[in-house]
């Protein structure tokens, strides 16, 4: 029986001792410290992964927490095109610094600049990181953080 | 040619937004006599917030908003999102409903690239090119209007299968569509594509070749002009695309021209699938069968079984998945849209991110203006099909 593709990746990644885990065919994760996310990174370009499809921040407030997933897949290997891989890290609240991945794939660039504005991560080393999406006199929390909510217009019938 | 380049202090210039050129996205170009030195673009004029509202709203209340941030383009907004939550729910989809959403992404795309194309004409001063374009796509927004009952924000696809039924008036009005473009495309050809002054403007303009294309990761077209072939069709077939037979389009020039080329081409490769759907898509049901057993008799009889139409069952009120999350990509008119849902088992999603093409388009747009001339910042522009409120969601 032959390997599956995803597995070689997991294995190759569990040599340098990272956490990996295969979810099914094509889909997989890798999950580490914020110091070491270089040095995954620079491990799955070598194996062919070359463009990050998005950077995505969740918040989680209860354990003062965002988690920080990048989606990486290939354009010129079309096996390992068929695989959406995500490296998923922690930075917290009270040091939200990473380093950027933008000068090992340049397409962080905006997803990168995006998680920076919205959650208030700072990536080390990206180029030009200032606000690309809000209004200039944006004042407040960062809006994809829990803590943001959203003014909505009541409608009320008066019944009497 | 040898250009003396005059050299001007602070040559700042700020395009739009609302500048003809510029679309909804201002862009601070700094001139050294008509070369674009930098670039910087300031993107967030039609922000919708979907990703924050995302949080806020039932899963099933967030299809018609998905597919906002690209109306020209909503089957694939919409078909994508609804894929990240059939793959959370566990739900698969019936045959029949496969192939009518096929038919109405491919509908939609040949839609999609006759704006496009209208834009870019209208762009680089070509206004036939503009009138023809969205005088052509009336003919396909018709169709999706007779299918799905709406002309832009069709809501189509829902969890487990499609609204509405396919009828016989749609396959002949889909004929009647195919012959019509067909000949259409023909003149197209003679007075856009082969015009001399189109081929000035557009040809090695905004060159981006292989190398830079996948490391600025440029999607769809744009992507596939510079030699990349790369289709979510052909990767990771969704719908009935494993079933359906087309090629793909790919150019070596990575130029402004190869990019228009390509759009041409698809829309021909559209219509043979559209054919290929008429002639073989399979009867059964619309809708999985999970959801079709909820749905009351009497309204079964007279509206799905009389008039092919889904009432929607209970269930899609306000249902919770269970923990987990869905990573899903199609192959949207502009190229590869990413859904990533994560599910906290709450009737909301804990987190919704939409990556658009256009949205990825921002950064290689920024690079190809590094260098290019200033006149040539507006077909840059028109060639990579930038949809701006596609970008800032």
């Amino acid at each position: 029986m032959t390997q599956r593709l995803i597995d070689q990746i997991i294995s190759e990644l569990q040599k340098n001792k990272f956490v990996a885990k295969a979810e099914s065919d094509n889909r997989g994760y890798v999950e580490v410290n914020r110091d070491q996310i270089t040095d995954v990174a620079t491990t799955l370009k070598n194996l062919g992964f070359d463009h990050v499809k998005s950077v995505t921040g969740i918040d989680f407030p209860d354990q003062h927490k965002i988690q920080i997933i990048y989606h990486i897949s290939s354009y010129e290997n079309l096996e390992l095109a068929k695989i959406i891989f995500a490296i998923r890290t922690y930075v917290t609240y009270e040091d939200p610094k990473i380093k950027s991945l933008t000068g090992i794939w340049d397409s962080a660039w905006t997803g990168e600049r995006e998680t920076y504005e919205m959650l208030g991560v700072v990536f080390d080393g990206h180029p030009d990181l200032k606000r690309l999406f809000l209004p200039e006199d944006f004042e407040g929390v960062y809006p994809l953080r829990k803590d943001f909510k959203i003014k909505l217009e009541g409608l009320f019938v008066d019944k009497s | 040619m040898e250009v003396d380049v005059v050299p001007i202090e602070g040559g700042e210039l700020n395009v739009g937004p609302q500048h003809p050129g510029s679309g909804h996205m201002r862009i601070l170009v700094k001139l050294n006599g008509d070369i674009v030195e930098s670039c910087d673009l300031d993107v967030g004029y039609v922000h919708r917030a979907v990703e924050k509202l995302g949080e806020n709203r039932n899963y099933m209340h967030l299809i018609p908003l998905v597919e906002r941030p690209a109306i020209l383009d909503s089957i694939h907004m919409n078909m994508g999102y609804v894929m990240a939550v059939e793959k959370i729910i566990n739900v698969d989809v019936p045959e029949r409903a496969l192939y009518l959403r096929s038919f109405a992404a491919e509908i939609n795309r040949i839609a999609s690239h006759l704006y496009g194309l209208g834009i870019l004409g209208i762009f680089i001063g070509h206004s036939t090119a503009f009138m023809w374009g969205f005088g052509d796509r009336e003919v396909w927004v018709q169709i999706l209007e007779a299918l799905t009952g709406a002309r832009v924000t069709n809501s189509y696809i829902i969890p487990g299968g499609v609204r509405r039924d396919l009828t016989p008036t749609i396959i002949e009005m889909t004929q009647k569509a195919i012959t019509y473009t067909r000949k259409k495309i023909e003149d197209w050809r003679k007075i856009f594509v082969k015009n001399p002054t189109i081929i000035d403007r557009l040809q090695n303009v905004g060159v981006m070749n292989k190398e830079q294309a996948i490391s600025w990761g440029a999607v769809g077209p744009n992507l596939r002009a510079s030699g990349v072939y790369y289709d979510v069709r052909k990767v990771e077939p969704y719908a009935a695309y494993s079933r359906l037979d087309f090629d793909i389009p790919v150019y070596k020039e990575g130029d402004g021209y190869a990019r228009t080329l390509v759009r041409f081409e698809e829309m021909e490769q559209s219509m043979r699938i559209l054919e290929q759907i008429i002639k073989d898509i399979p009867a059964g049901p619309i809708l999985s069968e999970r959801f079709l057993r909820q749905i009351p008799p009497i309204r079964m009889k007279k509206w799905v079984q009389g008039q092919g139409r889904i009432v929607l069952p209970g269930y899609y009120a306000s249902f919770r998945p269970p923990r987990g999350e869905a990573v899903t990509r199609v192959e949207a008119g502009r190229g590869e849209l990413l859904y990533y849902v994560v599910s906290d088992g709450s009737p909301k999603p804990y987190r919704l991110r939409m990556i658009t093409p256009s949205y990825r388009l921002i950064n290689v747009f920024k690079n190809l203006c590094k260098g290019a001339r200033y006149a040539d910042v507006v077909s840059i522009y028109g060639s990579l099909d930038y949809f701006p409120p596609e970008a800032d969601r």
